[in-house]
């Protein structure tokens, strides 16, 4: 599971590489987000998820596990969700938790 | 009949297209690789894309279920039969694992999501597969769990 971090003042801007976050890649992804989370002490962090094409249940409680290890200082913000994967937030009600963005806020592409 | 009769053949096919059958083992690796293969064999083709990715959504629900609880004290293979139908994607999936408790699915209920902290990190399965699917039927038989449902095609 490789992610790529790049942070600019307050926000620290995540993009994952893996197509899938999956049963088979959760676990990975949460420990690597928890790294990467750790190792910033921005108060915002955007995870871009522009190229996951699926999620599974167990990649939707890792990206909640990773919201509840950063809360309450901390904030998860989403950013380019794919329709499958909109389709999982949206069927859990998760799309209520989350601020969702189409695209990563202005100025923060071409991360990595 | 028995959920595990042949899915009958609808009166007008849009498409000849065989059942898929699939042999995999219990883990979570070969679910992800057999999703892939089921996407790449045509089975699909031509679906909408609601059908498309809540037949994903599914799949890895109930094949990842069945990794993790059924074959969680010894491992096994799954068995899967496709077929694309005029009512939709008719699923069967059998396992030689360990039965539902009390030979009941889980209902799967919404749970409530309150304050952050309290958010729920699992337990969206049964909800996101009841949420998706008709007919959905379990049977313990012969030490094998059989699960049967339907994936409705809304555009046929």
């Amino acid at each position: 599971m490789e992610l790529l971090a790049k942070e600019r003042g307050a926000m620290l801007v995540i993009r994952t590489t893996q197509d899938r976050i999956d049963a088979a890649s959760a676990i990975q992804f949460k420990d690597r987000m928890r790294d990467i989370t750790g190792a910033s002490a921005a108060p915002r962090v955007v995870l871009d998820m522009s190229n996951v094409a699926f999620l599974d249940s167990s990649g939707l409680g890792a990206v909640v596990a990773v919201l509840k290890a950063l809360a309450p200082d901390r904030t998860l913000e989403l950013s380019g969700l794919t329709p499958t994967v909109q389709k999982v937030f949206r069927l859990t009600r998760m799309d209520t938790i989350f601020t969702i963005h189409d695209a990563v806020p202005d100025g923060l592409r071409n991360v990595g | 009949m028995s959920p595990w009769q042949p899915a009958r053949t609808p009166a007008a096919p849009r498409k000849h297209r065989p059942p898929l059958r699939l042999t995999l083992p219990g883990t979570t690796d070969a679910v992800r690789h057999a999703l892939l293969e089921i996407f790449a064999s045509g089975l699909l083709d031509g679906s909408s894309d609601n059908l498309l990715s809540s037949a994903e959504i599914v799949l890895a629900e109930v094949l990842n279920n069945i990794v993790e609880h059924a074959y969680a004290a010894r491992a096994g293979d799954i068995r899967l039969l496709l077929s694309h139908t005029e009512t939709g994607l008719v699923c069967k999936v059998m396992d030689s694992g360990t039965a539902m408790p009390g030979l009941c699915l889980p209902k799967g209920d919404f749970q409530p999501l309150g304050q952050t902290a309290d958010l729920p990190e699992g337990g969206f399965g049964w909800f996101l597969i009841r949420s998706l699917v008709t007919e959905l039927t379990y049977q313990r038989i012969d030490g094998e769990n059989r699960l049967s449902f339907i994936l409705p095609d809304e555009q046929s």
